[in-house]
């Protein structure tokens, strides 16, 4: 595995049901490659993560995923509404999620303190009305 | 405990995963958050819902656990239990309320999996 796998999704807006598929898609291809477990979950979470806030915060987006020997890289890009305050977003607890998205079972203010948690190294850049950058990397340990 | 002593114990219905019923387990977190599951849950191979829909599957997916049970009897629909059983994993529903449910299932010896 010389050269890095690279994966490319497109997140379909509005559609909550359909939310996940592309985390669950790259789980099933880093178990292929046989990625070791916690590796694999770790990026499946925060990659879970983000795709979910896409769904709920933006109208989709595109996600991109380099699969390196030593370690996995994940870029999330959508063209939503972008994140004021980034400091504030990142707080546990902090949402700006709707009443009908906390019915489904999300919006508690987790996802992005989770994603930091879940990986090794997280960027978030974000311009309100342009749109936000997740850039993360889960490491491969030795 | 295995899969199938929760499927006793919780006199429950099963929708799919039959073929999975002598999986063990040892942990199990009850949560209507799928959010909260994501952050607290680790190793926990059974999830407690009453939150009924295709990301409480994700959820469990992401998490690597092998079997769902939804509380107050909820029901599964078809799209579900097929995302549920293309992904292995065992889904059924109890009429017990969350606490009766976890309560019965930590009675019998199924662990939390996390100290405060």
């Amino acid at each position: 595995m010389a050269e890095p796998v690279k994966l490319r999704y497109t997140v379909p807006p509005d559609d909550f049901t359909r939310a996940g598929e592309a985390s669950s898609a790259v789980k099933k291809t880093l178990k292929k490659l046989g990625i070791h477990p916690d590796v694999v979950r770790r990026v499946a979470i925060a990659m879970y993560e983000g795709e979910i806030n896409m769904v709920i915060h933006a109208q989709g987006g595109e996600i991109t995923v380099e699969i390196h020997p030593d370690r996995v890289e994940m870029v999330l890009a959508d063209r939503g509404p972008g994140i004021k305050d980034i400091n504030l977003a990142m707080q546990a607890g902090y949402s700006t999620a709707p009443e009908e998205v906390r019915n489904l079972g999300f919006g508690a203010g987790m996802g992005l303190p989770n994603m930091k948690k879940y990986t090794d190294e997280m960027r978030l850049e974000s311009t309100p009305g342009v749109g936000t950058t997740v850039s993360m990397t889960v490491r491969n340990p030795a | 405990m295995n899969v199938r002593d929760i499927h006793n114990i919780l006199k429950a219905k099963i929708y799919c995963g039959e073929e999975f019923l002598d999986r063990e387990v040892h942990t199990a977190c009850g949560s209507d958050m799928m959010s909260d599951v994501l952050a607290y849950v680790k190793d926990q191979s059974v999830l407690l819902t009453g939150l009924v829909n295709s990301q409480v599957i994700r959820t469990a997916e992401m998490m690597d656990m092998v079997c769902i049970v939804f509380v107050r009897g909820k029901q599964p629909d078809a799209q579900m239990i097929a995302l549920a059983e293309e992904r292995s994993i065992v889904m059924m529903s109890t009429e017990f309320r969350m606490f009766t449910a976890c309560g019965l299932l930590y009675e019998n010896g199924l662990k939390g999996g996390c100290n405060v």
